[in-house]
């Protein structure tokens, strides 16, 4: 361990700024995506289900 | 093995694959990270020219790297696609394109935030900015061209043109530092004449850069299963998957309320 107190970790040496602006917009695009896909995967499954049932539906009718 | 690949070459037997890979490659990125942050930012020394401010290495390299690797993926698998007119090519290099823009953003990002401080200016017309900016744009213009066209296999064609056209800007971008005078430092890393930097900093440095590479993976592959399902809704398979009949009995007792 290098740093003295947490104090002196946000502060990175002046840096702080620098470093937790790369750190934390990384970690936003990150959690972003992540979301993005899963919202993504889940509109996919409803619309391939709502197609599907709309086909059966309409092989009964007919 | 050959017939192995052409095996998985098929969306409807890629698919399972893919949806058994991405954890796996999700769970390496996780722990990578976490090792990769604890070396760098709790074990690294401080650096005896940058201080503290040199530690946006262990995301702006590893992101910058993948952004290039991913661009280079994406290269690899519509070459693939033109030649074998193989129809999981296209979507594989769809489903890695908004992953390789998040890098690229990222790269320049990161890359203003740390020029700031050790430059003094977020940004200079330089070779190794200017092309990386390029890259990020090719991306962008990736992503938007196969959105515009509506028949996915010629979108799938324009798009693995345009990844092909474009790969030639990564070698660009990688020996930029040394074909122009940048103000970009050359390569911390080479090939051939190993590293300048310390023990633990490289190590960190290549511990998140296997990261996102994990990351990457993971993301490209959950994505190209939505890709799948959507354009092979029509087939057999599609409809007897046990995640479209939940969905279609959600509907449906939605739809009989409604």
């Amino acid at each position: 361990m290098i740093w003295n107190s947490w104090n002196d970790f946000w502060a990175m040496g002046g840096y702080g700024l620098y470093v937790w602006g790369s750190f934390g917009v990384t970690a936003l695009c990150v959690a972003l995506e992540i979301v993005w896909v899963k919202n993504a995967r889940a509109q996919a499954l409803t619309q391939i289900a709502h197609e599907l049932v709309a086909e059966t539906n309409s092989k009964e009718w007919s | 093995m050959i017939q192995k690949l052409f095996f998985y070459a098929s969306p409807q037997n890629f698919y399972p694959l893919a949806g058994k890979l991405w954890p796996v490659f999700a769970c390496l990125a996780t722990v990578l990270t976490v090792w990769g942050l604890w070396l760098g930012m709790f074990v690294a020394p401080t650096d005896f020219q940058q201080g503290e401010g040199y530690r946006i290495i262990f995301v702006h390299v590893p992101a910058s790297w993948m952004s290039m690797v991913i661009y280079l993926a994406m290269a690899f698998w519509a070459l693939l696609g033109l030649t074998f007119n193989t129809r999981l090519s296209g979507m594989m290099t769809k489903a890695l394109a908004p992953t390789g823009a998040i890098c690229a953003f990222l790269s320049l990002w990161t890359g203003a935030l740390w020029g700031k401080p050790m430059w003094g200016t977020w940004w200079v017309w330089d070779a190794r900015l200017t092309s990386e900016l390029i890259l990020f744009f090719l991306y962008l213009g990736h992503i938007a061209l196969t959105n515009a066209i509506d028949d996915p296999r010629r979108a799938d064609k324009a798009g693995g043109i345009l990844a092909l056209v474009g790969a030639l800007n990564v070698p660009v971008i990688y020996f930029s530092v040394k074909w122009w005078n940048t103000l970009h430092q050359g390569a911390s890393v080479s090939l051939t004449k190993g590293s300048s930097m310390a023990q633990v900093m490289l190590e960190a440095m290549l511990i998140m850069g296997v990261a996102f590479w994990m990351y990457a993976a993971a993301m490209a592959l959950y994505r190209v299963r939505s890709i799948i399902v959507v354009r092979e809704r029509h087939a057999q398979w599609v409809a007897e998957l046990p995640e479209v009949k939940a969905q279609m009995m959600k509907n449906a007792s939605g739809g009989t309320k409604a």
